[in-house]
């Protein structure tokens, strides 16, 4: 079993935002789309690493802020003709508060 | 209840409408389809390609028929429509078949209009319109050897081409003393002829043919003036006649076509007409461009979004005969009100005249080099005043400057190694693969599958030359009007204009007025009307910072790291050792990894952490330092140079000016980077001819220049005017910034912009008329006072805290 972990307010994250969390062995971005739905990704472009947190969020997607690559937020994968994945993670949105589950291994 | 809408004709017009239908409201109607081909829809255009075996009927296909079914369309498929019974709303089919329709779209195309000269009706006599025709000149060219195509018109020479390809001894006859007199002039006219007749074509100028010889089938024909030819084949391609018995028939208003309004409807409102069969303004069109742009009008009225018009196409032929590249639009013959610019050099075989009227070009006829025809047709469309370059439009877009490249960018001659796109390493080979394995048609295709052009989009006209290279005929598909991105259908200047005049102030106001896609918009659209509501509305509208690409939402350069860099403005890049002193403290108590003067003449620290963003700016602004906007679509630096105040050339202090030019600039938000630089005499060491805005002092004043770029395209200013006292300067050059501001649209930076509008009108609104220059530097002035709040600051005292603190769990 794996344990939801609280993040922070809603309200902390910007709609069509992002904020970064920052654990022991990587950076993981959090984003909200204009329909207050939460998505958690690695936040790691499959291109070249570029820090998906810091591009712009339109639908459920976010654009890559170095070469604008697509990422679908849902899935982690690229849209369009570009290949490439990163990984996911669940969210839920509880009272205001967001949680976030970390894979066990 | 969903209605029922009935599209009578498969061809390329009216499925185009269904396809623009379904992407707006896949949902709303019932779709039948009636078609008289037994086929699904495919790319009319290519029949040429494939007569000449360079494309197979499977690579033209456009839609097949598990599209209809995929989109629940009924198609009957090789059923003739034979009536239409308006007042039950029923269409008929030969085979006795009924729908009825609550819309009906008429899209039947036209027929090759066929010589009636006794002989006629022969076998072996066919017109060039459809597969069946190909299959019969294809089969015929199996057992026979001689062909003769009555028409040297476009249809008629690809037809000659294709049979010559298959084998045939072929000869055109033709009435007119030059072959394609609509599109081409006598000398390109002469060169096309001579370069058919090297490959093998034969012609006979100026024959009547007066009968067609043979029994059942044809053996020969004979001419006016008595002279006779043998013949096993004879294509007819001397023009086409729009098909509109259906509609005649059926009561509906007829002239050349059925006639309908800029909506696309005809008499009956409740039924549409699309494609050749139509007459619109007095005009019956015979190319695809004009048709595509119909179809999307009157998708948009199917559909009920009501918005909209069609009104008219400027049309361009290219004709698609493998290793001959000719060009021509609009009006290439003139009278007594045009000029004419010709370039001939008959031996290298290349030719170009361009007809202008009032500086803006009517016409163009390109023959041999004709990768400028793009350019010389978008300026055409978008009536370009041409006075300013006249002198070497001539030679085309690459001499006005995109680093030398030259001569390079034919890209005909290219090899597949040749590098297109520097920034992501994509030869024209990868380019040419991708458009024909992956059936590209488009910039934006080409773009996402290759990444050619993506980035700088210094090679887009590499790219785009390289589509209509690849594809031909094909390649008219691109749209005359340039929506502003994928998510909507409208153009920067309607968007923009519209929003003002319907006092839209929020960007989802705008979104839903103009019918955005898209729920956000793409960071391409929110981008552009986030500034677009900033410059419109600066006392009023808030600014939204996830509107903005990361550098301006983080008032820095993100790095390939991830990490930012931080330039503090110098206004006039002047400093005092106490400035260079806080910087160095600044630099050793972040452990700035790295420092470099700038090519703005500031200085630039990298490596920064995000997070440490707020508190490095916060002892930069106790320093005395604002932001230097180095991330922005934004007043960048003001360049200067010693001046008078040193050095022995100088005739005005060119570095106090520069530091009250930026002083009147900074903050200001742009479409585009902008920057500014003033030099002290001609000698120009702040290389302010390559700048947006320019000063050259001079002894009786100051020289102002305008639309120069330093960048991916070297353009040189253009002088704008001279005059007399610092004050005029800044008052000229806020008036300017403010043009710019309110008119280029977003991502287009000062010189692509005087190139599109021209210099004239920009002089028209500040030389010309004192109080238009009075009231844009005032409005300047105005959208300046909320911009110069130093953005720094504002985070380091706590705004969007949010953006920079990152959450850490262990
Ligand atoms: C830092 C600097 C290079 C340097 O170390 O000298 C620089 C760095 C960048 N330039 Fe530049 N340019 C710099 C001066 C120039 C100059 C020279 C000048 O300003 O006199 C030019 C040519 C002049 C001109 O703009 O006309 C220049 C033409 C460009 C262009 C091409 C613009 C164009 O219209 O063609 C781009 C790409 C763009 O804007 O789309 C660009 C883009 C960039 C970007 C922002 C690339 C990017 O998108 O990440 C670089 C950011 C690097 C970074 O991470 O900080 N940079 N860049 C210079 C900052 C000047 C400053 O103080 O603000
Ligand atoms: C060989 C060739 C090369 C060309 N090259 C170019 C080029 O390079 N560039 C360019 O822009 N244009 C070119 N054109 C012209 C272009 O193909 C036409 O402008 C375009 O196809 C017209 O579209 P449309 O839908 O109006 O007519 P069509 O595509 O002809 O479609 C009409 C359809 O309606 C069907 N139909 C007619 N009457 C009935 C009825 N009563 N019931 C049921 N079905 C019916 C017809 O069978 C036909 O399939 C070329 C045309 C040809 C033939
Ligand atoms: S600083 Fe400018 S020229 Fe240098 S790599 Fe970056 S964008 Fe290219
Ligand atoms: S790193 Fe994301 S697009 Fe290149």
């Amino acid at each position: 079993m794996s344990d939801w972990i609280e993040i922070t307010q809603l309200d902390e994250i910007p709609v069509l935002g992002s904020r970064v969390v920052k654990t022991d062995d990587m950076d993981i971005a959090i984003f909200r789309t204009s329909d207050d739905r939460i998505f958690a990704v690695k936040d790691a472009c499959p291109h070249k690493q570029g820090p998906l947190s810091q591009g712009i969020v339109h639908g459920t997607s976010v654009t890559c802020p170095l070469h604008s690559w697509k990422i679908d937020l849902a899935s982690g994968e690229a849209l369009g003709a570009d290949e490439g994945c990163t990984n996911v993670y669940d969210t839920k949105v509880e009272n205001n508060m967001v949680y976030l589950r970390m894979p066990v291994d | 209840m969903k209605q029922n809408l009935v599209l009578i004709g498969n061809g390329m017009a009216g499925v185009r409408t269904l396809e623009e239908v379904l992407k707006l409201e896949p949902e709303k109607y019932n779709i039948t389809v009636f078609g008289e081909e037994p086929y699904g829809n495919y790319n009319r255009i290519m029949l040429s390609p494939v007569l000449a075996s360079e494309k197979t009927i499977d690579e033209i296909m456009l839609n097949d028929e598990q599209w209809y079914s995929d989109n629940n369309i009924t198609l009957h498929k090789g059923i003739k429509v034979t009536g239409i019974n308006r007042a039950r709303r029923e269409v008929i089919g030969e085979d006795g078949t009924t729908a009825p329709y609550d819309r009906l779209i008429i899209a039947t195309g036209s027929t090759p209009f066929m010589l009636p000269i006794p002989g006629a009706d022969k076998y072996g006599v066919i017109g060039f319109r459809d597969i069946s025709d190909v299959d019969t000149m294809l089969e015929a060219s199996g057992k026979y050897n001689k062909a003769v195509v009555i028409g040297g018109g476009l249809l008629g020479l690809e037809a000659a081409n294709g049979l010559m390809k298959q084998g045939m001894d072929v000869t055109v006859v033709h009435l007119m003393d030059r072959l394609m007199e609509r599109q081409l002039d006598k000398p390109a006219a002469k060169m096309l002829q001579k370069s058919l007749e090297s490959r093998g074509m034969k012609f006979l100028m100026e024959h009547a043919t007066e009968e067609i010889l043979g029994d059942e089938r044809i053996t020969g024909l004979r001419f006016k003036d008595g002279t006779e030819i043998k013949a096993d084949l004879l294509v007819m391609a001397v023009g086409i006649k729009p098909n509109f018995t259906l509609g005649q028939e059926s009561g509906l208003h007829c002239e050349r076509g059925i006639v309908v309004n800029d909506t696309m409807q005809t008499f009956d409102p409740r039924i549409y007409a699309v494609g050749e069969c139509v007459q619109h303004r007095g005009i019956v069109y015979g190319l695809v461009a004009p048709l595509f742009e119909q179809a999307k009008v009157a998708a948009n009225h199917l559909v009920e979004h009501g918005i909209g018009r069609y009104e008219g196409t400027v049309t361009s032929t290219k004709l698609k005969v493998t290793g001959i590249e000719l060009f021509s639009a609009g009006d290439f013959s003139g009278d007594e009100h045009t000029e004419e610019m010709v370039f001939q050099d008959i031996a290298g075989g290349n030719y170009k005249k361009l007809v202008v009227r009032d500086n803006k070009i009517i016409g163009a006829v390109l023959y041999g080099d004709t990768i400028d025809g793009t350019w010389y047709f978008q300026m055409m469309k978008d009536g370009t005043d041409i006075s300013e370059f006249r002198n070497t439009v001539l030679f085309g877009q690459h001499h006005l400057g995109d680093s030398g490249h030259g001569d390079e960018t034919r890209v005909a001659a290219m090899a597949d190694s040749a590098e297109i796109c520097g920034c992501n390493g994509i030869c024209k080979g990868d380019i040419v693969n991708a458009i024909t394995e992956k059936k590209l048609f488009t910039l934006d295709d080409v773009r996402a599958h290759t990444k050619a052009s993506a980035s700088c989009g210094s090679c887009t006209g590499l790219v785009e030359s390289l589509l209509a290279h690849t594809l031909g005929g094909d390649y008219e598909d691109a749209p005359s009007k340039k929506p502003m991105c994928g998510c909507t259908d409208y153009t920067h200047d309607e968007v923009r204009s519209g929003m003002i005049q319907h006092e839209l102030k929020t960007m989802p106001a705008v979104r839903d007025f103009f019918e955005w896609k898209t729920p956000d918009g793409c960071p391409a659209c929110r981008n552009a009307l986030n500034y677009y509501l900033l410059c419109a509305y600066p006392e009023e509208y808030e600014d939204d910072s996830q509107s903005r690409f990361i550098n301006e939402r983080a008032h820095g350069n993100i790095q390939k790291d991830g990490s930012y860099s931080v330039v503090p403005r110098m206004f006039g890049g002047l400093c005092t050792p106490s400035d260079l002193r806080a910087i160095a403290d600044v630099a050793d108590k972040y452990n700035v990894p790295e420092m470099k003067v700038t090519g703005g003449q500031r200085i630039d620290m990298f490596g920064i952490q995000k997070e440490d963003l707020p508190a490095m700016w916060k002892d930069l602004s106790e320093a005395g330092f604002v932001s230097g906007h180095a991330y922005g679509k934004a007043m960048r630096t003001c360049k200067t140079c010693v001046g008078d105040t040193w050095c022995r050339m100088g005739t005005q202090d060119s570095t106090g000016l520069g530091v009250k030019l930026e002083e009147l600039t900074w903050g200001s938000w742009m479409p585009h980077k902008y920057k500014l630089a003033v030099s002290g005499c001609p000698r120009n060491c702040a290389e302010a001819t390559i700048k947006d805005f320019g000063v050259v002092c001079v002894e009786s004043g100051y020289e102002l220049h305008v639309g120069g770029n330093g960048g991916i395209k070297v353009r040189v200013t253009d002088f704008l005017t001279k005059v007399e006292t610092e004050d005029e300067v800044l008052e000229y050059c806020g008036a300017f910034s403010q043009l710019y501001r309110e008119d280029a649209h977003y991502l287009e930076r000062t010189a692509p912009w005087v190139e599109r509008v021209g210099l004239k009108k920009i002089k028209k609104a500040i030389i010309d008329d004192e109080k238009n220059r009075k009231a844009l530097h005032a409005r300047f002035l105005i959208s300046q006072k909320p911009a110069q709040i130093d953005p720094w600051k504002a985070h380091a005292d706590g705004k969007n805290a949010n953006e920079f603190a990152p959450i850490v769990i262990t």
